[in-house]
């Protein structure tokens, strides 16, 4: 606890982005989850980049896992960021979706930039949520406001 | 030692907020996000239920058990290869070909396709081609230790030779029909390539050929029946979806020289390769010509220009869907804009067909649901891809490899779900998507951006399939196991009447009429409607 030495402004900014990503995620797993006819399958099969990767990934057998693992996916990271536990995982794991959704399609000049509500060059949302992730992985919160915080303290009596 | 009641008494009611205030916020989200779905699908599930679209399964076809059917193929250009292969024979160059393309592109499956395809248990015991290139390649692809393939010089003799039980015919227009009725009279069953016929008089004696040889099983080249999509758009018309149809738009847009029928010139041709007194057949004899002979499709003499080539298609689909027949009056206008290459067929073609008396049903009161104007406008000089529409007075069909439906805002019969809210005019309310499992009211703006890149294919049984390959399967399987194809005399007897209808019209720049008590196309006195059609020049003055 004593590692981070957040100002309050900085904590309070921290805790709110690290609940707006999760709350993102959360919602996105969520709609999915309840969507049965939901897929990522056109939107593998339409990369622009790696396209023999994310062909295989939209392929036959492999599409209802990578369906499955990518619901799985954006629940755990939008409860672990919610409740604050396990953040630093989560964190991975969030990254790495991103980078896959950024990966598939790239806001690179030159390649179609598909279904999107704004103007984008090489950055887009996806790399920008990413690196909001990297920041609530090396700033972390949860020891301040989230259940790590009373699991902390638990540990702390228990082995004292 | 502590104990958990120890630990408890530890935290501070601080301590319990900042632990666990994340929680609350989770069980909103969680709550608000499974509300939103759950009743975004109840309220599609009851709009599903009022429309009660069920996508047709497809009309089975039988088992290929039994001896292999011996078939001959008459004419083995690029059409009759693609048959071929839908049959389940590729030339040994394009399976060189593709072999290297996937080898080059892993994502090319082409190759894997064909190879998965089912073996329809035929045999291609026999070819009739008139150019020697052609001809041979059949005979070095499809021979095998067991058997060579014969090559007959005229189809007459291939027809006869009791070495064929089917042929299939990929000729130019001009031939559909003589070779078509020479094998019915001979008991050999024929797939023949649209248009069915080339001029008026063969198509009806062609109907009566296949009428008195009913044993004789007729398939007419219309591939796309076999698509999913349509019949579920049957369904959809047969629930009165749309209302009453006014108005049905199809399209074609093309911008390339083969689009434009420019196809290549074989360097081997030459009056010793090809058997130019055979192509000629019924057209009048010009002397040897190698673009009439790769480029036949330019020619009102051997092909029939949009009207018969691409018409045809769109026509088909719609009757397929509709079943509105041949219609009570056509016109045509166009003309040869692009390409001024010494053909004789129009480039651009707008067909407008009149259908006085069809109805699709009403949900207004009575006398408001008849008549319907199908038009069909076509360039080949422009490849901007325009939708297929069926307009009714409650909705709106696109109709392509998915279908969607949008109700009219000024629709009678879901004027009261539209007052509710629970339809919005501008969002679908039934997509059929045969690449994504199940069907859905709605659909996202991401789902139709994918539907528009063309990421969908003809489906059965989850199994991505060639549409050509399902209706030569369907032909082989009535010669098999009995039943009528889905596209045979009848319906090619509309689609070649219809599509000679909007032909004349162009050629001869009038209002062409057609008499449903005596089945002809009104004729003025003198007018031979045959040598009109088929006079090899762009319009004629009557």
């Amino acid at each position: 606890m004593e590692d981070h030495k957040y100002s309050t402004g900085q904590l309070y900014a921290l805790v709110a982005l690290r609940l707006f990503v999760g709350w993102h995620f959360l919602y996105e797993g969520i709609i999915k989850l309840y969507s049965p006819s939901w897929t990522a399958k056109g939107y593998l099969l339409s990369a622009s980049i790696l396209k023999p990767f994310f062909g295989w990934l939209a392929s036959g057998s492999m599409s209802s896992v990578v369906d499955v693992l990518n619901i799985g996916a954006l629940v755990v990271v939008g409860v672990s960021f919610l409740i604050g536990y396990k953040t630093k995982w989560a964190s991975a794991i969030g990254m790495g979706l991103l980078l896959l959704y950024y990966l598939a399609h790239p806001a690179f000049p030159g390649l179609p930039q598909g279904p999107s509500e704004g103007s984008y060059w090489i950055v887009n949302k996806n790399l920008i949520e990413l690196a909001a992730i990297w920041v609530i992985m090396v700033f972390p919160t949860a020891w301040a406001f989230g259940v790590e915080n009373l699991l902390a303290k638990n540990k702390t009596e228990v082995t004292n | 030692m502590s104990n958990d009641k120890s630990n408890f008494g530890k935290w501070s009611r601080r301590d319990m907020l900042r632990g666990l205030a994340g929680i609350p916020v989770l069980g909103t989200v969680w709550f608000a996000g499974a509300r939103t779905t759950v009743n975004a699908k109840k309220e599609r599930q009851q709009l599903l239920e009022t429309l009660n679209i069920n996508a047709s399964p497809p009309p089975p076809t039988g088992p290929m058990a039994g001896d292999p059917i011996r078939l001959g193929i008459i004419g083995f250009g690029i059409r009759g290869e693609q048959l071929c292969r839908a049959l389940g024979f590729a030339t040994t160059k394009w399976l060189k070909d593709m072999k290297e393309a996937a080898e080059k592109n892993p994502n090319d499956s082409r190759l894997k396709d064909f190879l998965a395809q089912e073996n329809l248990n035929i045999k291609i015991s026999a070819v009739c081609d008139i150019f020697d290139f052609n001809a041979q390649r059949v005979i070095d692809s499809f021979s095998t230790n067991d058997h060579k393939v014969k090559r007959f010089l005229t189809y007459k003799e291939l027809i006869h030779s009791k070495e064929v039980d089917a042929i299939v015919i990929a000729t130019p227009d001009h031939w559909h029909a003589p070779i078509a009725m020479e094998a019915i009279n001979a008991g050999v069953h024929v797939y023949v390539e649209k248009p069915m016929t080339h001029n008026v008089s063969e198509t009806y004696a062609l109907r009566d050929t296949v009428l008195s040889n009913p044993k004789v099983v007729l398939q007419l080249g219309h591939q796309h029946r076999q698509t999913q999509s349509f019949l579920t758009a049957q369904d959809i018309i047969a629930k009165k979806v749309l209302g009453h149809v006014s108005l049905i738009t199809t399209n074609t847009n093309r911008n390339d020289d083969n689009g434009a029928w420019q196809y290549e010139i074989h360097p081997d041709a030459s009056p010793s390769t090809i058997d130019w007194n055979q192509f000629i057949g019924n057209a009048p004899m010009v002397e040897f010509n190698k673009e009439h002979f790769f480029r036949w499709r330019k020619w009102w003499a051997y092909g029939s220009g949009l009207s018969g080539d691409l018409l045809s298609h769109d026509y088909d689909r719609l009757n397929c869907v509709l079943k509105m027949g041949i219609p009570d009056s056509v016109v045509t206008s166009g003309g040869i804009y692009t390409h001024r290459d010494g053909r004789n067929v129009p480039d651009v073609l707008q067909v407008n067909m009149d259908y006085n008396d069809f109805t699709t049903g009403t949900s207004q009161e009575e006398g408001k649901e008849k008549g319907m104007t199908f038009v069909y406008s076509a360039t080949l000089g422009n490849q901007f891809e325009r939708p297929t529409y069926l307009m009714g007075h409650d909705g709106t069909m696109e109709l392509g490899n998915a279908v969607t439906v949008y109700a009219d805002a000024r629709s009678t019969k879901y004027a009261d779900l539209i007052k509710e809210k629970r339809i919005d005019p501008s969002d679908p309310i039934y997509v059929y998507d045969p690449s994504v499992n199940g069907t859905d009211a709605v659909t996202s703006a991401t789902a139709k951006y994918f539907a528009n890149k063309g990421l969908l294919w003809t489906y059965r049984d989850g199994k991505r399939v060639d549409p050509t390959f399902l209706h030569m399967r369907e032909w082989l399987s009535c010669i098999r196991n009995g039943g009528t194809p889905s596209c045979s005399i009848k319906e090619g007897f509309e689609e070649a009447i219809s599509s000679h209808m909007a032909g004349l019209s162009y050629k001869i720049g009038r209002r062409i009429e057609w008499d449903r008590a005596t089945e002809k196309i009104i004729a003025k006195p003198g007018e031979d409607l045959d040598a009109i059609l088929t006079e090899n020049k762009e319009r004629v003055v009557v």
